[in-house]
C-alpha cells in the first residue's frame, strides 16, 4: 500500500528516500487519519531543544542554590559580632559601577546573539570579546573590593554577617569566573569550526546562563548593597 | 608536601579496622587478578567503564549498591552486636570512638550509596526503555554522574584504611562538626564524599528530566506514562530542587572548617540551628526521592501480578505529585525540640500528618488493583505484600511522630530509630529487591531462582520485625539512639532480641548472594527467550530481554496507558520487515577521567594537599575542554547490522512486503 511518500509494510511504516522535510508532517496526517500505526521507523529527536531544555532545568538548580546562599545572607545578615556592618563597609558608586559592568556585558552578550541569529560568526566573537571584558571588569573590582575588606580587618572570619557576606557574593564572582572561561572556549571553537549547530546550540547555552549570572547580581545588588546601606 | 598526611594515619593499631582493610584490599586484589588473569581489561574498559549505554550504566549502580549494602550492613552488625554486649560492666568490643564512627558510616553509606545507586540504577536500566526511548537524553552526562557517585563511594572506603570517618552521625550536626570539636579529617571525608556524589546526583536529575519531558515514545502524553516513569520523574524533580540545597550546607560547613567562617559555630554570630533548617531542607524531601520511584515499583508490579490495569492511575499520579510537594513543607519536623514555638511546630506538624493522606491513597489503591484480580505470589508480589504491611506499620508510628507533644517525648530516642527503618526497610530496601528480581529478567536476560529469593524475602520480613520491634519497646522506655554503652537492666534483654534479628537478616542477604550465584549457574534454563516473562504491560516487556544496545529497532506508537498490553491486545505484530540506520552516541572515557579527577581533588581537600587539588581541578577542566573539541562522538549502526541483531532475537519478517 502507498500513500504518498509514506510505505505501509505490515504494520509499521516507512518514508521513501527523499522525503525526508515532509516526513514529520506525513506521519502526523496520517497518525490524525486513524490508520493503525503501531510503530516509527524513522525516528528523530531535535537534539539543540532538548540540550537547550536540560540547561534551563540545571540554571534552575543552579538558583535554587543560590537561595540557599540568600536565605543564609538573609538570617546572618544582623549577626556582625561586634564587627562592621554592611552600612560601614559597602562603598555605594563603586558597586554600582561593577553593575553597569554587569549589565552592558549582558547587552553586549545580547548583541553577541542577534549576530550568531545573522550568521555573522566574526561579529559574534567581536561581541563576546566585548562582554569578556566587561565581565573582566567587574571581576576585577569585585576582587579589589574583597581585599580592601580583608586589609582592614572585614575579612570572612570576622563575623558570621561577613561569612555569609563573602560566600554569597564570591560564589556569584565564581560564576562569572566560570562563565569567563566558557565564553573563552567558544570563542576558539567558533574561530576555527565557524558558527556550526553544535556551536550555536552551546552559544545559547552561555548567553541563558550569563543573563542567568546577572539576574542573580540584581538580587545581590538590591537585597546585599542597598538594604545594606539602609539598615 | 602530602598536608596532613602521613604514615601515621593508617591505624595499625586498631586490629578490626585493620582486619576490614585487610579484606577489602585482598577482595580488590583478587577482582583485579581475576580481571588480568582473564585478559578482560579492554574489555572492561571499552564495553563497561567508558559506557555511555544506560543499561549497563543502571548495572554498574547496581553493582556499586550491592557492594555498598554489604559494607553498610557489616556497619550495621557491629552496631547490633555491640549493643547487645556492651551493659552493666561488659563494655563491648568497640571503643565509643569507633562505636560513632560505625553509625556515621552506616547512615551515609545506607542512603547515598546503597539506596541512592540501587534507585538511580533502577531508573537507568528501566525508565527510557518504559517511555520507548533510546537512549537518556544526554549519555556522557548519565556516565559521569555514575562515576562521580561512585568517586564518593571509594572515598567512604579509603577513609577506612587512611585516617578515620566523621564521629558525627549521618547529617554531621554543628557544632559537633565543626574544627573545634571534630579536629580530624573525618567530617572532611564525609563532606567531600558526599559533595561529589551529590553533584554527580544532581546531573542525574537533570538528565532523567530532560529524557521524561522530550524523549517518550510518539502517543505517549503525560498521563499515558507508565507510573514508574511519573514517579520517577517527581523524584527526580526533587533532586534538582534539593540537592543544591544540601551542596550549599556542606560548602557552609566546608568553609567553616577551612577558612574559619562562622556560618555553624558557637562564636562570633554563627547560628547552628540554621545547619539543621538547611540540611533537612535537603534531608526530607531525600527520603521521597528514595520512596516516590520505589512507589512506581510497586504500582508496576502490582497490576502485572494481578493480570488487571492499575486502580486509580489518575489519584496514583496526582497522590504522586502530591507528596512531592508536601515533602518540602515538613522539613521541621525532624527538630520540634529546636523550640521555634507552638505554632510554628503545629504548622509542621499538620502538613507531616497530611502527607498520609495521599500515602493512604496509593495503599487503597494497590490493594483495590489486587481485589479481584488473578494474584500470582511469586517473589516480587511477596516483596510488595509484605512492603504494604510492614510500611503501613512504619507510616503510622510516623504520624505518631508528627505530634509535637509525643516528638518531645520521643525525639533522638530508639523510637525514631525503629520507625525510620521501619520505612525505609519496609518500603524502599524491599521496593529495591521486588524491583530487582521484577526487572533482572529484562536486565540480564535470565530469571532470578525463585525458590531461594522466597527463603530470602522470608528472612528479611521476619528479621526486619525481629530486629525492629524491640527497638519501639527500648524508644518508649527511654533508650536514646546511638549509644556505645548502657547500665538499665531492662534493655538488655531487648537489644539481644534485636541482634538476634539482625542476624536473621544476615541470613537473608547470604540467601540473596546465593540466589545470584545459582542463578547465574542455571541460567540456561532461566532464559527469556520472549522479552516478556511475566506478561508485562508497559513498554520494557516489548524488547527482547536484555534490550539490545539501541533498545527499539523501531519505535512504538502509544494508544494507552498499559501501552504494551493494548499492542498484544490487539494482536500487534512485534517482528519488522525494514530497518533503518540508528543513530547511536560513541563511549567516551570523559566521564570516568572528570570523575577521577574529582575524586583526586577531594582527596587532596581532605588532607590539605592544596597543590594536588588545584592539579585535580586543571585536569578535570582540561579533560571538559577536550572533550568539548570532541566532534566525533556518535555514529549510525547499519540497517544491515540492526537486522541482523534483531534476527538474533525472532524479531525479522520473513519476507517483506
Amino acid at each position: 500500500m502507498s500513500n504518498g511518500p509514506i510505505v505501509v509494510q505490515g504494520s509499521s511504516l516507512a518514508l521513501k528516500p527523499g522525503y525526508a522535510d515532509h516526513a514529520a508532517d506525513a506521519l502526523r496526517d496520517l497518525r490524525q487519519s486513524g490508520d493503525a500505526v503501531d510503530f516509527e521507523v524513522e525516528h528523530h529527536h531535535d537534539v539543540a531543544s532538548t540540550i537547550q531544555l536540560g540547561f534551563w532545568i540545571y540554571l534552575m538548580s543552579d538558583c535554587l542554590l543560590f537561595s540557599g546562599l540568600f536565605a543564609t545572607y538573609a538570617v546572618l545578615s544582623g549577626h556582625t559580632a561586634g564587627g562592621p556592618s554592611g552600612s560601614q563597609l559597602f562603598d555605594l558608586p563603586s558597586v554600582l559601577v561593577e553593575t553597569m559592568f554587569l549589565l552592558f556585558s549582558s547587552f553586549t552578550c545580547g548583541l553577541a546573539t542577534l549576530s550568531m541569529n545573522a550568521n555573522k560568526a566574526r561579529a559574534t566573537v567581536g561581541w563576546f570579546a566585548v562582554t569578556f571584558l566587561l565581565g573582566l571588569g567587574f571581576l576585577i573590582m569585585e576582587v579589589r573590593e574583597f581585599a580592601h575588606m580583608v586589609s582592614i580587618g572585614a575579612g570572612p572570619s570576622r563575623s558570621a554577617f561577613l561569612s555569609s557576606f563573602f560566600t554569597l557574593v564570591a560564589t556569584h564572582g565564581l560564576h562569572v569566573t566560570c562563565g569567563l572561561i566558557f565564553m573563552a572556549v567558544m570563542m576558539v571553537a567558533v574561530l576555527r569550526k565557524g558558527l556550526t549547530d553544535t556551536n550555536r546550540a552551546r552559544l545559547n547555552c552561555l548567553s541563558l546562563f550569563w543573563h542567568f549570572l546577572d539576574i542573580i547580581w540584581v538580587g545581590v545588588f538590591s537585597l546585599v548593597y542597598l538594604f545594606g546601606v539602609v539598615h | 608536601m602530602f598536608g596532613k598526611l602521613t604514615l601515621s594515619a593508617i591505624p595499625f593499631n586498631i586490629p578490626i579496622v585493620m582486619g576490614a582493610v585487610a579484606f577489602m584490599v585482598l577482595g580488590a586484589i583478587a577482582v583485579l587478578g581475576i580481571i588480568t588473569y582473564l585478559g578482560k581489561w579492554k574489555y572492561l574498559w571499552t564495553e563497561w567503564l567508558t559506557s555511555v549505554d544506560h543499561k549497563k550504566i543502571g548495572i554498574m549502580y547496581l553493582i556499586l549498591a550491592t557492594v555498598m549494602l554489604l559494607r553498610g550492613f557489616a556497619d550495621a552488625i557491629m552496631m547490633r552486636s555491640q549493643q547487645a554486649l556492651s551493659y552493666g560492666s561488659n563494655m563491648g568490643y568497640l571503643p565509643p570512638e569507633h562505636f560513632d564512627q560505625v553509625f556515621s558510616a552506616h547512615g551515609t553509606i545506607m542512603i547515598f550509596f546503597m539506596a541512592m545507586p540501587f534507585i538511580i540504577g533502577l531508573m537507568n536500566c528501566i525508565l527510557p526503555l518504559q517511555i520507548g526511548a533510546r537512549d537518556v537524553a544526554f549519555p556522557m552526562l548519565n556516565n559521569l554522574s555514575f562515576w562521580l557517585t561512585a568517586g564518593g563511594a571509594v572515598l567512604i572506603n579509603v577513609s577506612l584504611a587512611i585516617g578515620n570517618f566523621s564521629r558525627t552521625g549521618w547529617l554531621a550536626y554543628p557544632p559537633l562538626s565543626e574544627l573545634h570539636y571534630s579536629p580530624g579529617v573525618g567530617v572532611d571525608y564525609y563532606i567531600w564524599a558526599l559533595q561529589i556524589s551529590g553533584i554527580g546526583t544532581t546531573l542525574t536529575g537533570v538528565n532523567f528530566i530532560a529524557t521524561i519531558l522530550k524523549m517518550r515514545a510518539p502517543g505517549m502524553t503525560l498521563m499515558r506514562m507508565p507510573v514508574f516513569t511519573w514517579a520517577s520523574l517527581c523524584a527526580n524533580i526533587l533532586i534538582v530542587a534539593t540537592f543544591p540545597i544540601l551542596t550549599v550546607t556542606l560548602g557552609l560547613l566546608a568553609l567553616d572548617r577551612y577558612l574559619g567562617m562562622h556560618f555553624f559555630t558557637n562564636s562570633l554570630g554563627g547560628d547552628p540551628m540554621m545547619y539543621l533548617n538547611l540540611i533537612w531542607i535537603w534531608g526530607h524531601p531525600e527520603v521521597y526521592i528514595l520512596m516516590l520511584p520505589i512507589f512506581g515499583v510497586y504500582s508496576e508490579i502490582v497490576p502485572t501480578f494481578s493480570g488487571k490495569p492499575l486502580f486509580g492511575y489518575t489519584s496514583m499520579v496526582w497522590a504522586t505529585m502530591g507528596i512531592a510537594l508536601l515533602s518540602m513543607l515538613v522539613w521541621l519536623h525532624h527538630f520540634f525540640t529546636m523550640g521555634s514555638g507552638g505554632n510554628v511546630n503545629a504548622f509542621f506538624g499538620i502538613t507531616t500528618m497530611i502527607i498520609s493522606v495521599p500515602t493512604g491513597v496509593k495503599i487503597f489503591n494497590w490493594i483495590f488493583t489486587m481485589y479481584r484480580g488473578r494474584v500470582r505470589f511469586e517473589t516480587p508480589m511477596l516483596w510488595t505484600v509484605g512492603f504494604l504491611i510492614t510500611f503501613t506499620i512504619g507510616g503510622m508510628t510516623g504520624v505518631l511522630l508528627a505530634e509535637p507533644p509525643a516528638d518531645f517525648v520521643l525525639h533522638n530516642s530508639l523510637f525514631l530509630v525503629a520507625h525510620f527503618h521501619n520505612v525505609i526497610i519496609g518500603g524502599v530496601v524491599f521496593g529495591v529487591f521486588a524491583g530487582l528480581t521484577y526487572w533482572f529478567p529484562k536486565i540480564f536476560g535470565f530469571r532470578l531462582n525463585e525458590r531461594i529469593g522466597r527463603w530470602a524475602f522470608w528472612c528479611w520480613l521476619i528479621g526486619f520485625y525481629v530486629a525492629f520491634m524491640p527497638l519501639y519497646a527500648l524508644g518508649l522506655m527511654g533508650a536514646t539512639r546511638r549509644m556505645d554503652h548502657y547500665d538499665v537492666a531492662a534493655w538488655h534483654p531487648l537489644f539481644i532480641v534485636a541482634a538476634i534479628g539482625s542476624g536473621i537478616i544476615f541470613v537473608g542477604i547470604m540467601l540473596q548472594l546465593a540466589q545470584l550465584v545459582v542463578s547465574i549457574m542455571q541460567r540456561e534454563q532461566t532464559r527469556d527467550t520472549t522479552g516478556d516473562v511475566w506478561n508485562g504491560r508497559t513498554l520494557e516487556w516489548s524488547v527482547p530481554s536484555p534490550a539490545p544496545a539501541y533498545n527499539f529497532a523501531r519505535i512504538p506508537v502509544v494508544r494507552d496507558i498499559d501501552a504494551f498490553w493494548d499492542m498484544k491486545q490487539r494482536g500487534v505484530d512485534l517482528k519488522s520487515a525494514t530497518f533503518v540506520p540508528i543513530h547511536m552516541p560513541r563511549n567516551s572515557a570523559t566521564g570516568f577521567l572528570i570523575a577521577g579527577f574529582a575524586f583526586v581533588v577531594a582527596f587532596a581537600m581532605v588532607w590539605h594537599i592544596w597543590w594536588l587539588a588545584i592539579a585535580g581541578l586543571a585536569g578535570a577542566l582540561v579533560t571538559l575542554i577536550r572533550h568539548a573539541f570532541n566532534d566525533d562522538r556518535d555514529y549510525h549502526l547499519g540497517a544491515d547490522e540492526v537486522r541482523r541483531i534483531e534476527a538474533l532475537h525472532g524479531r525479522v519478517q520473513a519476507r517483506s512486503m
